[in-house]
């Protein structure tokens, strides 16, 4: 798309009636449109154009809620007690409210991608200029922007163009927000149809995102062979001042990056990084580090090796200001939406930013400018690591030992676990001179602190954790592939059929946060267990962290012993949470390039063909946050089944089918216009599972799909079976369900099989050309 | 024992669990039970009480008491090495999601569970499951058999120690034994 203002200027007109002087006329925008791809049914969709589609979805995938709160409490007309039926004085009831609150989380996370975009376009365009093109893999990639040409019908060539983009999202997030106040909408269901067009807004805000950084900043394009990052903090060169970056937003550390090579320091201090800050700091600067997941942030502060802290948006704790004061390390808030309550020191001379901070004069400073948080971050770093010397906050063994001893064992740290951890019996086992308890805690602690807060004797027990399992947190060394950003369209030709087809049995994306039952490891095993099988493993963000921070048998890492590319058996980190569309993007580009659907504005037929065709699972084992919520959200609108880990289930609904009701199972084979019972397949859209060993059969299970070939639905049935016989200790109880005809059955286990069958009373069905949209039948019935 | 919240911020509202004051009580909830069924989580291989696994107690009251179990997670396959066959498995939020349904026949197809007992899931997860029972099945009754004060359910045991816990587990298959 190329729109451009018409701006006319006269110094001097003069007319019969009047002379007018330093006349401007604007007239709005000419749209050049030489994109030549027709436009679908659906461009900008508003929040209500989508809704037969997502009613559609949810009519198979039915939310079971389980709300977190029996109450109401957010006007005064309340608290409204709306238990087992009852309405408000709104008069919501129970299901409306808990869909609503889904509504409000994944609005809040599609605000929060779209705000983040916002920020980077607008910086960049102030900088480049609007025809700044957008290139996200130069001949490699023609499809740029899938989800935002799919969405929007809109196919953006410059950073213009996605600050066209970002208005709509911003419109769509303002109404779907509006729609949650009291006495709007008023049934469950159009609020989780509300809550799919957020993903879909979300998804779009992403992609800008991530298209307006790959472009200007040279992150990889599409480059399966990224490099490989140094991860841990482990790797971090103690010598060297360190400044640590926690958030999401890249532009600060540009900035830092910037002044460090401007000044040829780049190889003098330590840039490390936590959360997706981190992973788009080493897609700019491959010495960058990455520390670790959103989970570690105290775990880093408290160990002391942060000389400066700098602070940009989302996902940073609240407190990570006063842990920073606790070890000496001056902090820089970079984000407008996370000012800290620091004095906004943007104008000021960097001088006396730096004097003030090196001398404590203050804890920290607000820096609205990112090259000035460059500057003042790598200056203060450097006088500020010889004074602090690594100072670390951390207690010796024996300060645990003597402080456990007035340990009360109230049980109440346990009680605010999350994990349930005991503690307790780790500070019993301390206080008799045995600490190893508590280092077995390292591994499954997610850092929250609440033990802390609920301690009556304010033992700092997540210290005592961290320094019982220093000596591995110290030995991390591991590698992470920088985020390669989108697919290659060659890439996607070349898998696209075997995907489509099932002869690659599925993709699993390993996304979001680090909110893990038991530790990282989990990710890490499930993302091998599929690599070996041949899925295509995607990840990104805190996941993707995860993923590479085991090592197998020969001491490599996933991404050592895996290709990054787009292939079976490959393992991909394609970057940070807004890296996320390229994931939607390659399902989307499968139904593009590969099966030449057209894509613009035409998202029903698209999402239509991947739910029935793209054996494509989403896993976000450790998901917490808003943005998971809507990310998950726009993965669900494409049809596509998502799994998240037991924390998981804190969503508070779920969207499940019910394998036991044939007649959710009826698809049109758009060949015949006949009605076809294609069985659960995806079973579910929103699914929490408990232990690795249920997430790994399920996600075989998931990536059936209803246009299998019988060959490509004998290669899945064969994983599945496989992972079912290895976790549950027998053969699936339903696999009839998943067999049309004989030649779905794997060879080796026929004869098993059909005993099954037998019994069952199955029948044989046919594989059709499979469809939930009537327009797409080619014959209709007579 | 306490019945507060085993977690302290998952704080019920206006209708909160009915404690069991003993296990007696939970039996004769059980055996007034037409339809019981026993969703068994995947702590059932993680808690150890008193050296015996919480599994070996569930196994052995299943047994006596002939209520139907249904394993979630990968549960179907510790119950399968042991040598016990539970009535079915599936997710732990699918068999949520089918209590909440009034049409739903149960596991047998006979008819819909009166009862649903719960014990071994990861706290925060039974708890909501619970809640989505409470607000979305309010004809059936539902009980924990953990040793973690449950809020949403209709009855739970207190926090107790896990010696308290095996006690009352052994106490409550002793009064199944014989099939009375």
């Amino acid at each position: 798309m190329a729109k451009k203002g018409l701006v006319v200027k006269a110094k001097e007109l003069k007319t019969d009636v009047a002379v007018v002087t330093d006349l401007e006329v604007s007239i709005g925008k000419i749209i050049d449109d030489t994109w030549e791809e027709p436009m679908g049914p659906t461009p900008m969709p508003d929040i209500s154009t989508l809704r037969d589609w997502d009613m559609k979805l949810l009519n198979k995938y039915k939310p079971f809620y389980m709300p977190d709160c029996d109450l109401c409490c957010l006007c005064t007309y309340g608290k409204c007690d709306l238990t087992a039926g009852k309405r408000g004085a709104c008069g919501l009831n129970i299901a409306d409210q808990s869909s609503r609150i889904v509504l409000i989380a994944c609005s809040i996370g599609a605000a929060t991608h779209t705000g983040h975009a916002r920020h980077v376009v607008d910086h960049l365009i102030e900088k480049y200029g609007r025809n700044y093109p957008v290139d996200v893999g130069g001949l490699n990639v023609d499809v740029e922007a899938p989800v935002t040409r799919l969405v929007t019908g809109i196919k953006p060539e410059t950073l213009g163009d996605l600050d066209e983009v970002l208005n709509y999202c911003e419109t769509q997030v303002t109404h779907l927000l509006s729609a949650a106040h009291t006495g709007q909408e008023a049934c469950n269901l159009d609020f989780e149809s509300k809550a799919f067009h957020a993903g879909r807004v979300d998804q779009v805000g992403m992609e800008v995102a991530d298209l307006a950084q790959i472009s200007v900043f040279n992150f990889p394009k599409a480059d399966p062979e990224a490099p490989l990052i140094e991860m841990g903090l482990g790797t971090i060169d103690k010598a060297k001042p360190v400044i640590c970056c926690i958030g999401h937003n890249v532009v600060p550390s540009v900035g830092i990056i910037d002044y460090m090579k401007a000044n040829k320091l780049d190889n003098r201090l330590e840039v490390v990084g936590l959360c997706c800050t981190a992973i788009d700091n080493s897609r700019y600067f491959d010495r960058a580090k990455i520390v670790g997941p959103i989970s570690w942030e105290l775990r880093v502060i408290r160990s002391g090796l942060v000389d400066v802290l700098v602070l940009d948006e989302q996902c940073v704790r609240t407190d990570c200001s006063l842990e920073a004061e606790r070890i000496n390390a001056p902090v820089i808030a970079a984000s407008e939406k996370n000012c800290i309550g620091y004095k906004n020191r943007t104008n000021d001379p960097v001088d006396e930013i730096v004097n003030d901070l090196v001398s404590r004069k203050v804890p920290g400073v607000l820096i609205l400018d990112p090259e000035k948080v460059g500057e003042v971050a790598v200056r203060v770093a450097q006088k500020v690591a010889p004074m602090r010397k690594k100072m670390s906050i951390l207690p010796s063994v024996e300060e645990i030992v003597k402080l456990s001893k007035t340990c009360r064992q109230c049980n109440l740290c346990q009680r605010s676990c999350p994990q349930d951890l005991n503690i307790p019996a780790a500070l019993k086992a301390a206080a008799e001179g045995n600490i190893k308890p508590l280092t077995e805690l390292y591994e499954e602690c997610i850092g929250c602190g609440r033990c802390e807060q609920a301690c009556p004797i304010k033992l700092e027990i997540h210290s005592f954790i961290l320094k019982a399992g220093q000596k591995y947190m110290l030995e991390e060394t591991n590698f992470c592939r920088a985020g390669r950003g989108a697919v290659q369209d060659v890439e996607i030709r070349s898998a696209g059929g075997p995907i489509v087809l099932g002869e690659i049995p599925g993709i699993l994306a390993a996304v979001g946060c680090a909110n893990y039952p038991h530790g990282g490891k989990d990710v890490y095993d499930i993302c091998r267990e599929f690599a070996q099988r041949r899925f295509i493993v995607m990840t990104s963000g805190c996941s993707a962290m995860s993923a590479g921070s085991y090592r197998n048998e020969e001491g490599k890492t996933l991404y050592e012993e895996f290709p990054g590319s787009f292939t079976a058996g490959g393992v991909l980190n394609v970057g940070s949470c807004v890296s996320n569309p390229h994931i939607a993007g390659a399902a989307i580009k499968v139904a593009n390039i590969f099966a030449k659907r057209n894509l613009r504005g035409n998202y029903e037929e698209i999402a239509d063909y991947i739910h029935n065709r793209v054996g494509a699972v989403g896993l976000a084992w450790g998901a917490y946050s808003q943005k998971a919520a809507s990310i998950a959200s726009g993965f669900w609108s494409l049809g596509v089944p998502v799994l998240v880990g037991p924390h998981g289930v804190k969503y508070r609904r779920m969207l499940m089918g019910r394998s036991d009701k044939p007649e959710n199972w009826e698809v049109y084979d758009a060949r015949t216009g006949d009605t076809v019972n294609v069985g659960p397949a995806p079973e579910h859209l929103f699914q929490t599972v408990e232990t690795p060993q249920e997430a790994m059969v399920a996600i075989a299970k998931l990536c059936i799909r209803p246009n299998d070939t019988w060959k490509g639905r004998s290669i899945k049935l064969s994983h599945y079976i496989d992972l079912h016989k290895r976790n549950y200790g027998r053969m699936p109880k339903d696999i009839h369900q998943f067999v049309r005809t004989m030649a779905d059955v794997p060879k080796t286990m026929k004869d098993e099989i059909k005993d099954i069958l037998d019994a069952k009373g199955w029948k044989e069905s046919v594989i059709p050309d499979p469809t939930m949209l009537p327009r797409m039948i080619r014959k209709m019935k007579e | 024992m306490s019945c507060e919240p085993w977690q302290c911020a998952e704080i019920a509202a206006t209708k909160k669990a009915n404690p069991i004051t003993k296990p007696e009580v939970a039996v004769a909830m059980i055996k007034r039970s037409a339809r019981p069924i026993l969703v068994v989580g995947s702590n059932a291989t993680e808690r150890s009480l008193e050296g015996k696994l919480l599994i070996d107690y569930l196994i052995d009251f299943a047994r006596e008491s002939k209520v139907q179990v249904v394993a979630t997670a990968h549960m179907v396959a510790e119950f399968l090495k042991r040598g016990y066959e539970p009535a079915d498995f599936m997710s732990a939020t699918d068999i949520g999601n089918r209590l909440v349904d009034s049409t739903w026949q149960g596991i047998d197809g006979k008819g819909h569970p009166d009862l649903a007992m719960f014990v071994g899931l990861p706290y925060y997860m039974e708890s909501l499951i619970l809640s989505g029972l409470k607000h979305f099945a309010p004809d059936l009754r539902t009980m924990t058999l953990d040793n973690l004060f449950h809020p949403h359910a209709s009855w739970s045991f207190p926090n107790a120690s896990p010696k308290v816990w095996a006690e009352n587990l052994t106490v409550m298959t002793s009064k199944f034994k014989g099939g009375n």
